[in-house]
């Protein structure tokens, strides 16, 4: 019997309460941008803590992208043709596409993850705290990045084990994979808010993911965008996430890239960095404003 | 004595229904007060204006003399809350979750550790310090929330229903815990439902219904106000009931409360058990046949059917 109290009659005899010597201090005043990195470190190793005792969320994230591999490549495949490439073009040209929507997936865990702890109290507990204030957001964002690496890497064991082949060298790769972090840590943001914004975990599940397909869909990640109809195409172009995998094809020196569109299609690393920048800064701005003025 | 933490005209609304409605209260440096009240009177919506959760609509609040609305920032530095739904991580072991706040207030790895282990003795959770609080019971939560609250020896505490829902063992022994707090000087306000709480833990008590304060004053002042233990008796046939509850209501020398449905009244027994005999004699000449007739303190119910006219 663990809980020794519940078996006596009357309460224990209440120590002194205090032999710490710490104490609080309101003008113990040391600036937001010195907390930020030991707040955010500290919410990042309780998230991966977390992750690592529930494993099956975990898991899922995991075969999700690699589902979506399986069914595009062996399924779709044969019926899509990536023009200028030879019979294994598709999958040179999916494999891009899915490793990009794969780190889209880092959003609806942020805000699975955020939404969580606002309905469990632990948000309330944190914003009692004298702690820099996106700390709690940002130890999301982190923690959901090295998942995001993870899955990354599994993924593309799994890709080369299909008979994908990349066509550059380490260096070029590498970028990829830090691009794609980039991209990752910045979609956060956007769920973050999204977690913010909702009134149940199970919202924010199926919240950060719907806009996940028509935003990778209508791009140039699984299908070429000139087989769409013209009004389309303007969307796809334009998509960021088409810049985004458009410059892992790149880095990763797929065969076949289409090089005739808009200004994203023609310089997508630039696109994709200027992209998620801007997204990044823009739902961080935002999802920090949300989560200091929470109303409930 | 100097308020460290006073709120004027606090008013909030949510989706145009007002939770707060200019609420005013001031607690004294080193004294409970204790924010009694129904569910939906506003408690919790006061407590987390106080701790800069939540803004509110209009009013002022100063906690440590600080603006809560101005510097939440330095409010946040004296402050301890632990909430009516224990604000824990299940996944983390109640040791990690307690380092992880004294991280958060930058202690040093040692002294977070260490002071970690010193509260999980006092709450008594050494034995399940490395389990994950998953595996908690109620009780166990709600006293590594609180535990969490003390990391740092806040000055000033809020408590909100610390002890709703909970066994009586783990209702006592957090009583003992507040206790001691207040004990040692810290500041509390503690919101509860439970008048007996109120009255055991709280120098002054403040009522609120519907987000106004309707009452305000020390223990006995409310008692006084609201009478003090009660008589109830049920009588067997309605028909009797306005006859018994004229016949009590003369002898106690108080009004007596009818809940037909029920075959209740109620009247102010204010000499105890002298009261209860006295009355039990006459209802027993007058033949008046009985089902249960019992002496029982006052509840929140009884202040507030006294100072609102309704019930609760």
């Amino acid at each position: 019997m663990t809980f020794s109290f519940a078996s006596r009659e009357r309460p224990p005899e209440v120590p002194a309460p205090f032999s710490s010597t710490v104490e609080s201090n309101p003008e113990l005043s040391c600036s937001e941008i010195l907390r930020a990195f030991p707040n955010s470190w500290v919410v990042t190793k309780r998230n991966l803590r977390t992750m690592v005792r529930m494993p099956e969320n975990f898991v899922f994230r995991l075969i999700q992208p690699l589902i979506f591999l399986l069914v595009f490549y062996y399924i779709a495949g044969g019926a899509i043709k990536i023009p200028g490439t030879g019979s294994a073009g598709y999958r040179e040209f999916l494999i891009p596409g899915i490793l990009a929507q794969t780190v889209t997936f880092a959003a609806a865990s942020s805000s699975v993850g955020i939404a969580d702890d606002m309905t469990k109290g632990l948000v309330d507990r944190f914003r009692t705290l004298p702690m820099s204030r996106p700390a709690v957001l940002s130890g999301r964002a982190f923690a959901d990045l090295l998942q995001t690496a993870v899955t990354l890497l599994v993924l593309a064991g799994v890709s080369l084990a299909i008979g994908w082949r990349v066509h550059s060298g380490i260096l070029p790769v590498i970028y990829a994979l830090l691009l794609l972090l980039l991209v990752s840590f910045s979609l956060s943001w956007v769920g973050a808010l999204i977690g913010l914004s909702v009134r149940t975990p199970e919202a924010a599940s199926s919240g950060g993911l719907i806009w996940v397909f028509p935003v990778a869909f209508v791009s140039d990640a699984f299908v070429p965008v000139q087989t769409m109809p013209g009004w389309l195409q303007g969307i796809a172009y334009w998509n960021p996430f088409s810049a985004i995998v458009q410059a892992c094809r790149t880095l990763l020196g797929s065969p076949g890239i289409n090089r005739s569109g808009p200004w994203p299609i023609q310089h997508p690393i630039a696109a994709a960095l200027l992209w998620s920048l801007v997204i990044g800064t823009i739902f961080a701005s935002l999802a920090i404003r949300k989560y200091q003025r929470i109303d409930r | 004595m100097r308020a460290l933490i006073s709120a004027d005209g606090l008013a909030k609304s949510f989706g145009g229904k007002p939770a707060l409605d200019g609420v005013d209260l001031e607690v004294a440096a080193g004294t409970v007060l204790g924010l009694l009240g129904p569910n939906g009177a506003g408690k919790t919506t006061a407590v987390r204006v106080l701790t800069t959760l939540l803004r509110p609509d209009a009013g002022h609040a100063y906690v440590a003399g600080i603006d809560v609305l101005r510097h939440p920032a330095k409010v946040r530095r004296v402050i301890g809350v632990s909430g009516q739904y224990a604000a824990i991580d299940e996944y983390l072991t109640g040791r990690e979750n307690l380092e992880m706040v004294g991280q958060l207030y930058q202690l040093k790895s040692r002294d977070a550790k260490h002071r970690a282990r010193e509260l999980l003795a006092w709450f008594e959770l050494g034995d399940a310090a490395d389990r994950t609080a998953k595996t908690y019971s109620g009780g166990m939560r709600r006293r590594l929330d609180l535990a969490a609250a003390l990391v740092v020896r806040p000055p000033v505490l809020f408590l909100d229903e610390p002890t709703t829902g909970l066994n009586p063992h783990s209702r006592l022994m957090l009583w003992s815990v507040i206790a001691a707090l207040a004990e040692d000087g810290t500041t509390i306000l503690l919101t509860t439902q439970y008048l007996e709480e109120a009255d055991r833990l709280a120098h002054n008590i403040v009522v609120v219904d519907r987000g106004r304060v309707i009452a305000s004053g020390t223990s006995s002042d409310l008692k006084a106000r609201v009478g003090g233990q009660r008589v109830e008796v049920i009588v067997r046939d309605l028909a009797s009931i306005d006859t018994a509850a004229q016949l009590l209501s003369s002898l106690a020398k108080s009004e007596a409360e009818i809940e037909r449905h029920a075959r209740k009244i109620t009247v102010a027994a204010d000499h105890g058990v002298r009261t209860l005999a006295d009355l039990a004699a006459e209802l027993g000449q007058r033949d008046i046949a009985v089902d249960d007739m019992f002496l029982r303190r006052p509840t929140l119910d009884d202040v507030f059917l006294r100072l609102t006219g309704k019930a609760s």
